[in-house]
């Protein structure tokens, strides 16, 4: 055991527990809460795996900016003080459902699959530099770069006519 | 695995947060001299030679406090939220150089606690995190104005991250690189004057977007005394307390010091290329520079309305810094820097 | 068997990045330390009056948390779709001396797409507070 096998576990760990706390939380702040500390254990898993941009990245957009769009929802529809038995009665059978069918996947991928999991292949020496994120980003996936924007824009759209809509036809 | 280089990290994570910790000691005192000054006061002066102790005593009254915790207010998010603001503050100036690199007991020892590939991205993450602490005090508290507080501040900061965000770009643009150290050493080669020619609006922004991030006056509508009953911490008492004090004024000291190196040369100053030691001492001198005007704006500026403050962030502050960064690459694609 | 290739590919996290761990641990170690000598040394004498919520004096009229205008919600999302903008714009800083006028071009696009919203925002109102 090396020590970066040790701080793997440990963030394993801390990864899965908090996703655990998320899902089992009565209270929708704490699981706001646990689903930040589940966000940022998987920056430091990417910054492990020596792509800092994109860890840094999750953590911006992701542990920041999402999850204060969460608060603010949780804290609109007064979600953290929900009644304890509300729960949708076809949840049971879909979950155990979706469940099975999760670990059938997960035991074909290791039973069948495992070779092509390796990736002990060196890294390039700049490996998830910021330049070369750019390059990629500008030169190879241009066109999905540019799609984002609509995306961007269908969603910037989508919540104004949503939250002002209703002052026209009133 | 080289034990002297973990124990120089050690040392240095440890000057950074014994010299923010007593820069919150004593920004608080400068803040009341200055103040006091210009409404030609003397400010304290009992606490020793011209109040210097003045922090002292107050640290230790905050610390033989009673805590109080209201009624129906979520226990563990209460206690959690003072060490969730402040965190932030105390790393974000973790890419921050301090001076090029010394040589000590032989060792050749980088000032600074590290140097980051993207350090911009950085400081913007660390700016949203901090957003949690003050939202989850205010819904902690149980209290009315203390969550519309929390609301308030943390709308506001993230209205205004986008023109931080925005006013890192032309630095970028013009270093090629987010890393501090390669904007400090474009500013060294370029000259400061051209650095701000190419980018007129920046500094401004930069500034404007940091007193609205730390919460204060014009800007400290979450915090206002008189429609608030001060906000988020409202039902904070003690040394809980005085950790929100202390976040805000470390992050006082960490915007200077960003904003110091990144508009203002850091470290750069005259003879610092014989006497790389003098680094750290030019770095110092701005950052009480750019205090010093946080203070004289807040003494000289009345509070703005809340939605005038939060339409100046969308309507003048986003459209002036994406005008900013536009011209900065109009006129590095013409000019080829 | 299950190859743990992790050490392989990566001898552990990047130097740079250690310090900024070392540093995180001890400014964590620091929060919690104040809160728990404020704990130690301060008395603690409660009362029912003391654990009301502060209303200016006044006896509290409801709740304390109440559910928050959706104006929160607009915002929110708003900066969202910003933030992903301006992390966009850092890469395209960093690597826009090699891209030149394309660089300029692809960008401007991107922010023309953006801009349009932005106006239309500006138009509904989205942006007054209210």
């Amino acid at each position: 055991m090396t020590i970066s096998l040790i701080v793997f576990f440990l963030l394993a760990a801390v990864a899965v527990l908090a996703a655990l706390g998320m899902l089992l939380s009565r209270n929708a702040v704490y699981s706001a809460l646990f689903l930040i500390l589940n966000f940022i254990t998987v920056a430091i898993f990417y910054l492990m795996l020596n792509a800092p941009f994109i860890s840094i990245a999750q953590i911006t957009v992701y542990a920041g900016a999402i999850m204060v769009l969460f608060l603010f929802v949780i804290m609109l529809l007064g979600a953290e003080k929900l009644p304890q038995n509300t729960s949708i009665r076809w949840q049971y059978p879909a979950a155990v459902v979706l469940g099975v069918l999760l670990a059938l996947e997960f035991g074909y991928v290791l039973v069948f699959q495992i070779g092509g999991l390796s990736t002990a292949a060196a890294l390039p020496a700049n490996f998830g530099d910021p330049k070369d994120i750019g390059g990629l980003l500008f030169n190879q996936y241009l066109l999905p770069f540019e799609v984002t924007s609509i995306l961007l824009l269908v969603a910037m759209v989508g919540v104004i006519v949503i939250t002002k809509g209703d002052k026209t036809t009133r | 695995m080289d034990w002297f280089l973990i124990l120089e990290w050690v040392i240095k994570a440890v000057i950074l947060l014994l010299f923010l910790t007593a820069g919150f000691a004593y920004v608080t005192l400068f803040e009341r001299k200055v103040l006091a000054r210009i409404q030609v006061r003397i400010g304290p002066n009992r606490a020793g030679p011209q109040g210097v102790l003045q922090p002292i005593a107050d640290a230790v009254k905050l610390i033989f406090k009673e805590e109080l915790s209201p009624k129906d207010a979520d226990k563990v998010i209460f206690m959690l939220a003072p060490v969730i603001t402040v965190i932030p503050a105390l790393v974000i100036t973790a890419a921050v150089p301090w001076g090029r690199s010394i040589n000590l007991f032989g060792r050749e020892i980088a000032l600074g606690i590290t140097d980051l590939n993207v350090a911009a991205l950085y400081i913007l993450a660390v700016t949203s995190i901090s957003v949690y602490g003050i939202t989850l005090a205010g819904w902690a508290s149980n209290n009315k104005y203390a969550m519309m507080g929390g609301l308030r501040a943390s709308a506001q900061m993230i209205s205004y991250e986008l023109g931080l965000g925005l006013a890192f770009v032309p630095p970028i643009l013009l270093a090629g690189s987010m890393s501090l150290v390669d904007h400090v050493e474009t500013q060294a080669a370029m000259g400061i004057i051209r650095w701000w020619l190419y980018q007129p609006l920046g500094p401004i922004i930069f500034l404007i977007a940091c007193i609205a991030e730390v919460n204060r006056a014009p800007f400290d509508m979450p915090e206002a005394e008189q429609e608030l009953a001060s906000g988020y911490h409202v039902e904070y008492s003690g040394m809980k307390f005085a950790l929100f004090f202390m976040a805000e004024y470390i992050k006082m000291i960490c915007v200077s010091m960003i904003g110091a190196t990144v508009f203002f040369g850091g470290y750069l100053g005259p003879f610092v290329d014989q006497f790389p030691i003098l680094g750290p001492v030019y770095l110092f001198i701005k950052v009480v520079g750019i205090l010093f005007w946080m203070v004289w704006v807040r003494a000289t500026s009345p509070r703005i309305r809340y939605d005038r403050l939060m339409a100046f962030g969308w309507k003048i502050m986003l459209p002036a810094a994406l005008f900013n960064l536009t011209f900065t690459a109009v006129l590095v694609l013409l000019t080829g820097a | 068997m299950i190859n743990f290739s992790l050490q392989e590919a990566n001898p552990m996290l990047a130097p740079e990045y250690i310090p900024l761990a070392i540093l995180f641990i001890l400014a964590t170690a620091l929060g919690f330390l104040v809160v728990i000598i404020g704990n130690l040394f301060g008395p603690r004498r409660p009362s029912i009056r003391k654990a009301m919520p502060y209303e200016s004096g006044m006896r509290p009229i409801g709740v304390g948390t109440r559910r928050t205008p959706v104006r929160f919600y607009l915002t929110a999302m708003l900066f969202i779709l910003f933030d992903v903008e301006v992390i966009f714009f850092l890469p395209w800083a960093v690597v826009f001396r090699e891209l030149g006028l394309s660089g300029l071009i692809e960008m401007g696009l991107f922010l023309l797409i953006l801009l349009i919203g932005f106006i239309y925002a500006w138009k509904k109102g989205a942006l007054e507070w209210e």
